[in-house]
């Protein structure tokens, strides 16, 4: 988010009163209490001795086992390679998005957004089943040319799955940035003679740069701190999977399991940090306001990019098609395609088993609400105050997109457990309010960002003339503001519930009962029993579905700016 | 905020309905979901106001919560197969001591084979039998023209290599008792080398016990290592698979124990004794679940071709459950950094060491005997333990284990690099062979 300088002036009136400041401080101690406390309960563990002592010689021995130095290296090492990979995918998908008109463009972006779906266990099943070593292609290949190609095995397997998972936050950010750039800009360097690659490489490039980047440091963040890839190919000598392991094995006595935890949050905050430095200076460059060129397209070019996008697509879309045919399959083993197929499985994720998708519906609703409601409040603090703290709300409701789901869930039971929560009777980790919370969270951070760049659009000036008028703030933040900002509040609203659907890592460890279980809770429980891979693979599909409609409307509602919620 | 105040009023309300419920039993389990809910609906029916609430969590993520939580349980059963993570839950004390009625207990034998089938001390009781063994995709050992496994001895077979799967037994309870099961059989030496040359022969080693069943089903892998039921009620659902117990196998009970300090203690018996009766033994024999009953004259009620562990001679190693439980940790961690961890360092040994043995083996130079010399020294080194038996259930080493002491990273370290660096030696060892006997 753009720095504190860019905040107009305090607008209602010249002292500090108290609302906003109330405001302020109960943010700051529902932040504190359900992010930055847990957190810091759990990487406690990982400078305490025997005697909970501030020591350092866990962090020592993390870089004395080579164990440890491998995974610190392959993580880092996968991730830059995703980045790399995600970026020739990304870039030209992202400068056909932004430049070009053409029909079913909004179709093009909707499909593009999926790959960050992938629902857990289904997606690892189904990517096998296509590109495993007796998967859809390799079995065509052997039959064909009697030879198969490995490209599910160890290191190469996670960078091409995170590769083909993550490349649209590279995409919607770079995206975003295209579009923002003052179309006088490339006119006046047009009109100068500069054309061609050297208008690309002098005037657009630079000013895409910072968006660029901060998608890839973004895309950087969820490449090491992902498990689920890694542990659907067996593939452990990575820092994440090893984390997991280790608290989920041995518990508490483990310290290596949150000294890996602390090494993983400091590597993503350092990203964040410098994510975002890159992203201020992109403000700077831009005219606030300002809109792109925005050409038809036809003929050859149209093809091209038609083609070039089906290609990405095609390849990117693999898992989710393979979930769809898992979704109809009773029996599909060692063959190309499913060898009996049914309708059951809808039947029973639909009539028989039908809360999973009822919860889901309930929690990802629920949390969206709660986290625009806060996004609100947090980026109305951010623009229009100059109250103490605005940096340190800024910096803790965007912790959470640094912190891994294990860690907060963690977190959350060391704290909350056996603490009975005033008016329910139970403590708060034995109902499923628990997943709500963790899951507005978890998203904060997006739709703090969807808020503040609706608020930013609000010149401060329509408030001050409505207060002039002799309204009071609440009536005219509801009446003036409100009406202003509601595409924005709707936009981070969708891009909660879309990135809630198949949230699994917080959520495995926090279910108190299967009956309170979303979605991927359900996935999990199904995965266990040797008819369920179809039922599950049929919950995915649903979340999928949610997903895909989620963020088609997001699109019709936010239109070009619909990515800018991505960003850091 | 107005528009708030109806929202959180029935937030407050669904919050406390889901607390004011009647009778209710919290089950910890890792069973799979047509166990639990056969047996959900069963005991519904024959206790209606008592409902089954179920936790599905794996073995070892089960016993951190129940540790993480011991200030105020919550749950009130854990039910699970291993038996070791029983006695792990018995040693810290999260398990309440029970005497179910003398009517229920008097139809069940006190052992099966050597292994006692209830808790000495009444803190948890046998309701299953499980025996472990190799589950095998039939389509793909045609497609790939292998043989089926009949024995343990056969995962070292080269043919086998990369075709093989199971998961880490740190990750699930039961990998850990065949684990414990095969280095019983044959001893820790001999045991481990088996262990080492079927780890290079694995094509992948998962972190969830049903990743196992789940790769053989889906035909990924051709043959997995799985405890009984898995292959049966795969079999049963008409999957293309095959099941079998090697003749070196134990037979062990899957248990169930009421938590230290249970919210519903009477509710908890009631299940408790509600397993271990007729009725309750019975739900074992549907098709999806296919598992052993304890009780032996239910056997003349189960459907056809049915394996009756009492009967049969199943078995042939007298497990030792306290040799197992005392060493878990260190198995288990010895396990995940010379195999687990290690894995594309011994599988990429052991594929150069059956290249090598194949190219002496049709080679006619005057050097084949050197080679075969080199190939030997690298499944030497392929197949090597880092640690001996003694040392193994060495207290003060398993108490390292257990606390924060440095003792537990440092063996770690040790057994890692000496891993690697025996793998990567086998594999140069292996390598000249081949390039010799050309």
């Amino acid at each position: 988010m753009a720095k504190s300088e860019a905040a107009p002036a305090l607008c209602f009136g010249e002292k500090t009163d108290w609302l906003p400041a109330a405001v302020m401080a109960a943010l700051l101690a529902l932040l504190f209490v359900f992010i930055l406390y847990p957190v810091v309960r759990v990487l406690w563990v990982s400078l305490a001795d025997e005697k909970s002592q501030l020591t350092f010689i866990h962090f020592q021995n993390f870089f004395l086992r080579p164990l440890f130095r491998d995974a610190l290296w392959n993580s880092l090492f996968s991730g830059f390679l995703v980045v790399l990979f995600g970026s020739l995918i990304a870039v030209p998908l992202a400068y056909i998005t932004a430049r070009y008109e053409f029909r079913g463009k909004i179709l093009l972006q909707t499909l593009t957004t999926l790959p960050l779906v992938i629902p857990p266990f289904v997606g690892a099943v189904a990517f096998q089943q296509i590109l495993g070593r007796s998967g859809t292609v390799n079995l065509l290949f052997m039959q064909w040319f009697d030879f198969t190609i490995p490209f599910m095995e160890g290191l190469t397997g996670v960078v091409l799955v995170q590769t083909l998972h993550f490349f649209p936050f590279i995409m919607l950010n770079t995206a975003v940035s295209l579009s923002n750039i003052d179309a006088s800009l490339e006119e006046m360097a047009q009109s100068m003679g500069c054309h061609g690659f050297r208008l690309f490489r002098r005037v657009t490039l630079p000013l895409v740069l910072p968006g660029f980047i901060a998608g890839c440091l973004l895309t950087f963040i969820r490449a090491i701190d992902d498990l689920g890839t890694p542990l659907m190919l067996n593939y452990k000598n990575l820092l994440a999977p090893q984390a997991y392991l280790r608290i989920t094995t041995i518990g508490i006595d483990d310290v290596d399991g949150y000294v890996i935890c602390a090494v993983l949050v400091v590597l993503s905050l350092a990203s964040l940090l410098a994510a975002r430095k890159y992203l201020s200076l992109a403000e700077y460059a831009t005219v606030q306001g300002a809109r792109g060129v925005i050409r038809p397209l036809q003929g050859k070019r149209l093809a091209f990019v038609f083609l070039f996008s089906a290609l990405a697509l095609a390849i990117s879309l693999l898992p989710h098609a393979g979930i769809f045919l898992l979704s109809f399959s009773k029996v599909w083993s060692f063959s190309v395609l499913p060898t009996r197929l049914s309708l059951d499985n809808y039947a029973e994720i639909l009539f028989r088993v039908p809360h999973f998708i009822k919860n889901t519906l309930l929690y990802t609703g629920l949390a969206a609400g709660f986290a625009v409601t806060l996004g609100a409040a947090i980026a109305f603090l951010l623009l229009r105050s100059r109250l103490w703290g605005r940096n340190l709300l800024d910096a803790l409701a965007t912790l959470p997109l640094a912190i891994p789901g294990v860690v907060l869930a963690v977190g959350y039971i060391r704290v909350f457990h056996g603490w009975d929560f005033p008016g329910v009777g139970a403590s708060l980790t034995s109902t499923w309010f628990i997943l709500v919370i963790v899951y507005t969270a978890r998203r904060l951070p997006y739709t703090v960002r969807a808020c503040y760049a609706a608020m930013q659009q609000v010149h401060p000036s329509l408030e001050e003339s409505a207060q002039n008028l002799g309204a009071n703030r609440l009536r005219t933040f509801l009446r003036v503001t409100m009406p202003l900002i509601s595409g924005g509040l709707v936009a981070g609203a969708l891009i909660a519930f879309v990135t809630t659907c198949v949230e699994l890592s917080s959520t495995i460890m926090l279910v108190p009962r299967i009956e309170y279980g979303p979605i991927s809770y359900g996935i999990y429980v199904y995965m266990q029993s040797p008819l369920g891979r179809g039922a599950g693979a049929a919950l995915g599909v649903v979340a999928i579905l949610l997903v895909a409609v989620g963020t088609y409307l997001t699109h019709r509602v936010f239109g070009g700016r619909a990515a800018s919620v991505f960003r850091v | 905020m107005r528009p708030w105040s109806p929202l959180l009023s029935a937030l407050a309300i669904c919050l406390t309905a889901s607390t004011l419920q009647a009778k209710e039993v919290v089950i910890v389990t890792s069973f799979p979901k047509e166990l639990f809910e056969n047996y959900k609906k069963a005991f519904e029916a024959r206790y209606p106001g008592i409902g089954v609430v179920v936790k599905a969590k794996q073995t070892n993520e089960g016993v951190t919560y129940l540790r993480e939580t011991r200030a105020k349980p919550e749950a009130d059963i854990f039910w699970v197969s291993a038996p070791d993570a029983f006695q792990t839950l018995k040693n810290d004390g999260l398990l309440e001591k029970y005497a179910p009625p003398k009517e229920i207990t008097a139809k069940i034998p006190a052992k099966i084979g050597n292994f006692p089938i209830h808790d000495a001390d009444g803190t948890y009781f046998g309701f299953a039998i499980s025996g472990y063994g190799l589950m095998w995709n039939k389509n793909y050992l045609q497609g790939h023209k292998l043989p089926a496994p009949k024995e343990w001895t056969d995962l070292t077979n080269a043919r086998y290599h990369g075709h093989l799967v199971i998961s880490a037994p740190s990750r699930s309870g039961t990998t850990h008792l065949t684990i414990e099961t095969i280095l019983q059989a044959y001893g820790w030496e001999k045991g481990w080398n088996l262990l080492l040359n079927a780890g290079g022969n694995m094509g992948a080693i998962t972190e969830r016990s049903f990743g196992v069943p789940e790769a053989v089903i889906s035909g990924q892998y051709g043959i997995g290592v799985v405890i009984d039921f898995f292959g049966l009620a795969a079999i049963a659902s008409g999957q293309p698979v095959d099941f079998v117990y090697p003749p070196l196998t134990s037979v062990v009970p899957a248990s169930v124990g009421i938590v230290k300090g249970a919210p519903n203690m009477e509710e908890a018996k009631t299940f408790v004794n509600y397993l271990l009766s007729e009725p309750g033994q019975m739900v074992l024999f549907s098709p999806d679940i296919a598992r052993l009953p304890v009780m032996p004259d239910l056997y003349a009620k189960a459907p056809a071709n049915y394996p009756n562990p009492f009967k049969t001679k199943m078995g042939g190693v007298d497990f030792n459950d306290q040799l197992s439980s005392g060493r878990r940790d260190i198995v288990n961690s010895l396990y995940d950094h010379v195999i687990t961890f290690r894995h594309k360092e011994l599988k990429d040994a052991w594929g150069s060491i059956y290249k090598a043995e194949e190219a002496a083996a049709k080679s006619k130079g005057a050097n084949v005997t050197q080679a075969r010399s080199l190939i030997a020294d690298a499944r030497k080194h392929a197949s090597q333990v880092p640690i001996d038996e003694k040392k193994a259930s060495d207290k003060e080493i398993v108490a390292g284990f257990r606390g924060k002491s440095g003792l537990k990273a440092q063996m770690e370290t040790e057994w890692e690099t000496a891993a690697k660096a025996n793998y990567t030696k086998a594999k140069e060892l292996a390598d000249k062979a081949a390039g010799m006997a050309k």
